[in-house]
């Protein structure tokens, strides 16, 4: 159920504020692709702008190309709503849903959605997705407890069954990690080598070693200068970026001689 | 101060870091308060001042030994501290005076006139004594029930329009702007103006208990409004964000995400609405009216009400005047509870919808 994306000259604007120019790349299926680059690069912008969440925020727009499956995800009839249910996304700082339990949270995509479906049925999703998300064993005997009640490194897990819950084609990761200890980031890219056999996975993070590790193919993205748009500077297998980078600002930044 | 004085403080010749001063012992603040206190009731005495006098002087005595000798013992910080959380419990004193008294004066008054009658019968045909409430009691609960039925759904959906859809919109703050002059409408005005439009269309000199309602309401709206918008801005944009990830659409995750995790706030917002407009009296007096019997219809005819009830009470309680008096203290008294357990079940309420967080 993995899909590939094909990105063309994506600019992102907020406003008149071109943040991100021209990002041309594609996005191979059943893969772990990273991306990588200083604050502020517009990482986290651009993994925004594959499942439309970047308009959400008010003046927010983009001028270019995204295509998954064929289909251009900016084209005049694309309903927003259809395109996140295809592309589920992973916030940085957890964010289960307070009012509901663990048992909820999980099957929020679907209720929200006021799909009706039999109980045997949402305990199998429960299940299913929770197993996926390394989460199951933890919580089986509590899923009736609030989805808070739960450490951050667990909740986090929860919002990623949560996201794969509702089985979509591509799944977005926005520094997963950076709010957890090393033991919970473990446990996270562990799973993200398991999530790879079903889906496509993009994921934005500040640590290199991480991007190294569960990565297939990495992006850098920089700044040209302070206050100019983040742009694309290489894109290459993980491999490649971190024995050889083409150009010599990725080595620069991956050996800690940025700048 | 930037010297320190000679004290256990300055011993630092061995080389010890000066962490120790001298403290007053922990009953002094007390002990001056009633040094204070003696002072006072001792000018009293001889003087023959009154209690506010003796009070006055009292906080003054406390509020100038205290610091002093703190001053000497213990360095200007602690001095200045001491200074100032007298003044806190000080001007605590003050704000606390006017409520104690309020209720001590409804309930020494009020209390020996509430029976089963008093609540339970109404006022036809009574002179002098007996008689009772039960008429103006069914009529504020019916009035304010008509009133929170109106109010809530406007003043929610308005607030729901103003954060969720708003965005900065022209009408969103033209909404804001009038949700602000509303706030400020004098009670008068609102039943005036609820009286002008019942009288386009049931002629002049009517009278009705939804009229009063449609007069509450006006009150109603902006504090429903501005409670509402509040809570819902509390709730995280990250929720919002979760939910659209999952591909849920936006009037989804306004009803079952933002809504819910706000619930507890907004429904205590609108119990204490209901309380403040619970005792309006102007308003009421215009177009509800006022009437010795039962009327459970809201729709036809005058209709008691407390406030209005212990107005009229106080202002032409008959004669002797004796007897319409204490009902009137007595229907203070039953109002104040009424807007107190309305409070004290808003708490409730919004400790059961509260998102639980459950470690």
């Amino acid at each position: 159920m993995a899909k590939s994306i094909d990105i063309s000259d994506l600019d992102i604007y907020y406003g008149d504020f071109l943040a991100v120019e021209g990002v041309s790349l594609t996005i191979r299926a059943r893969s772990v692709t990273a991306f990588i680059g200083p604050s502020g690069c517009g990482k986290s912008t651009f993994l925004r702008s594959l499942n439309r969440m970047h308009e959400v925020i008010p003046g927010a727009w983009v001028d270019g190309k995204v295509v998954i499956d064929g289909q251009e995800l900016y084209g005049p009839n694309v309903d927003p709503v259809e395109v996140r249910r295809q592309i589920g996304m992973v916030f940085q700082r957890p964010n289960p849903f307070p009012t509901m339990s663990i048992y909820d949270n999980v099957l929020a995509g679907n209720r929200l959605n006021s799909k009706r479906m039999k109980k045997a049925e949402a305990d199998g999703i429960v299940e299913r997705s929770l197993r996926g998300a390394n989460l199951w064993t933890e919580v089986k005997d509590r899923l009736t407890k609030p989805g808070a009640s739960l450490s951050g490194g667990q909740q986090q897990r929860l919002c990623i069954a949560r996201a794969i819950a509702v089985e979509p084609q591509v799944l977005l990761m926005d520094e997963p990690c950076s709010a957890l200890d090393p033991i919970s980031t473990a446990a996270i890219e562990d799973l993200i080598h398991d999530l790879k056999q079903d889906y496509t996975i993009v994921i934005v993070t500040h640590n290199m070693q991480q991007a190294a590790r569960v990565s297939d193919e990495t992006g850098f993205f920089n700044l040209k200068a302070a206050g100019q748009p983040g742009h694309l500077v290489e894109f290459n297998s993980t491999e490649k970026m971190f024995a050889g980078p083409d150009n010599p600002a990725t080595e620069d930044y991956i050996s800690g001689r940025f700048g | 101060m930037t010297t320190v004085k000679e004290g256990p403080a300055r011993q630092s010749g061995n080389g010890t870091i000066p962490v120790v001063r001298p403290q007053l012992p922990r009953w002094a603040p007390l002990l001056v308060a009633g040094w204070a206190l003696a002072v006072a009731v001792l000018l009293m005495i001889f003087l023959g001042w009154g209690l506010v006098g003796t009070g006055a002087t009292a906080g003054l005595v406390y509020l100038v030994a205290l610091p002093l000798w703190s001053s000497a013992v213990e360095g200007g910080r602690k001095a200045k501290d001491r200074f100032a959380t007298g003044l806190m419990w000080l001007a605590f004193v003050v704000a606390m005076l006017p409520l104690v008294t309020l209720v001590w004066q409804v309930l020494s008054n009020g209390l020996p006139v509430i029976s089963g009658q008093f609540l339970t019968y109404n006022m036809r045909n009574v002179v002098g004594e007996g008689g009772g409430i039960y008429h103006a009691i069914m009529g504020t609960v019916i009035i304010t029930l008509w009133a929170t039925l109106i109010s809530v759904p406007v003043g929610v959906l308005a607030a729901i329009y103003l954060v969720e859809y708003g965005e900065e919109k022209k009408l969103a703050r033209a909404v804001t702007f009038l949700v602000d002059v509303m706030t400020g409408i004098p009670s008068i005005v609102a039943g005036l103006f609820a009286y002008a439009l019942f009288v386009i269309f049931f002629g002049p000199g009517v009278r009705m208990g939804f009229g009063g309602s449609v007069a509450l309401s006006v009150l109603m709206i902006p504090i429903v409004v501005r409670a509402t918008e509040e809570m819902l801005k509390l709730v995280p944009n990250e929720l919002r964000e979760a939910s659209y990830a999952l591909g849920v659409p936006k009037w989804r995750t306004v009803t079952k995400v933002v809504l819910p995790t706000a619930m507890a706030g907004i429904i205590t917002g609108v119990m204490l609405a209901v309380a403040r407009v619970a005792g309006e009296t102007a308003p009421l007096l215009i177009i509800a009216g006022d009437t010795d019997s039962d009327n459970f219809n809201a729709f036809a005819e005058r209709m008691a009400t407390l406030p209005v009830f212990i107005y009229y009470s106080y202002t032409q309680p008959g004669v002797p005047p004796e007897f319409g008096q204490a009902r009137a203290w007595g229907a203070a008294l039953v109002l104040i509870t009424i807007v107190m357990l309305l409070n004290l079940t808003a708490r409730a309420v919004s400790k059961y919808f509260a998102p639980k967080t459950g470690r």
